[in-house]
């Protein structure tokens, strides 16, 4: 099973739903997609959906943290949101939730960013 | 009861995906929980990407070797590959250290190795390779074995 990845652009917010599996060999196409995106419609913000991707593993928080550094360039924020348990738990190992928000569902990741 | 089997591939990274599966397939026999399952195909993937990723430098002529035991409810597992070693064990298995910060390596893989199992060793030669022996027990066997 490989990672299929859908954008939607919200004023100056990417929505990026990810579904499928996020490891090394699917990072690198993500990390593709989403830097152009960023550099091609002026966002500001990412919201990153995780609701349907069933499995992640270290490379993902890789290109995940990469995002990260990427729209804090632009004094944007990072929200993640639909994490299932399984991938809470590395998210809690490495520390990120320190540096990136997490909300319940896109609905309330869109609110907090200001665009619902 | 006793079994085991043995994998090899080509240092690519599409085998990610086929390592892990495979892998957990052939314990599904011991009947883990969901969560086992999950840990046990993280694990075989962080062990895989660094072979491939640090061992062979994403060389493709490389081979993966892993190894599976399973007995009385103990997965055994080893990640081998013949690449170039690792030349601080130590340093390279504290939380967030990569020699390769330009890829976007989050340096989380051996801390999520030692999190997911019960007991992990690394042996690494430069210049001749690396193996991670990993050891986990079901939950469920422990439950039988009391």
């Amino acid at each position: 099973m490989s990672l299929n990845i859908e954008m939607e652009v919200k004023n100056d917010v990417l929505c990026i739903r990810l579904s499928g599996e996020l490891d090394h060999h699917s990072a690198d196409e993500l990390r593709e997609q989403a830097t152009m995106a960023i550099e091609n419609y002026g966002i500001r913000h990412i919201i990153l959906n995780l609701e349907s991707l069933s499995f992640m593993d270290s490379s993902g928080l890789g290109v995940i943290l990469g995002r990260y550094k990427q729209i804090k360039q632009l004094h944007g924020e990072m929200v993640v949101c639909a994490i299932s348990p399984a991938i809470q738990r590395l998210f809690d190992m490495s520390g990120l939730f320190k540096i990136i928000r997490l909300e319940p569902t896109e609905e309330f990741a869109l609110q907090r960013l200001g665009v619902a | 009861m006793k079994n085991e089997m043995q994998l090899q591939f080509s240092a690519l990274s599409q085998n990610e995906s086929f390592a892990r599966v495979t892998v957990a397939a052939f314990i599904a026999q011991l009947d883990p929980t969901m969560d086992e399952l999950t840990e046990i195909k993280t694990v075989v993937s962080e062990a895989v990407t660094n072979s491939i990723i640090h061992g062979y430098d994403n060389d493709p002529s490389g081979i993966v070797y892993i190894t599976v035991k399973i007995e009385n409810g103990f997965i055994d597992m080893t990640i081998k590959d013949k690449g170039m070693g690792i030349t601080d064990i130590e340093e390279a298995r504290q939380p967030l250290f990569t020699t390769k910060p330009e890829l976007e390596r989050s340096g989380m893989g051996f801390t999520i190795m030692e999190n997911f199992m019960d007991d992990i060793e690394v042996h690494s030669e430069i210049g001749k390779g690396t193996e991670i022996r990993l050891r986990k027990q079901i939950a469920k066997s422990q439950l039988l074995c009391n």
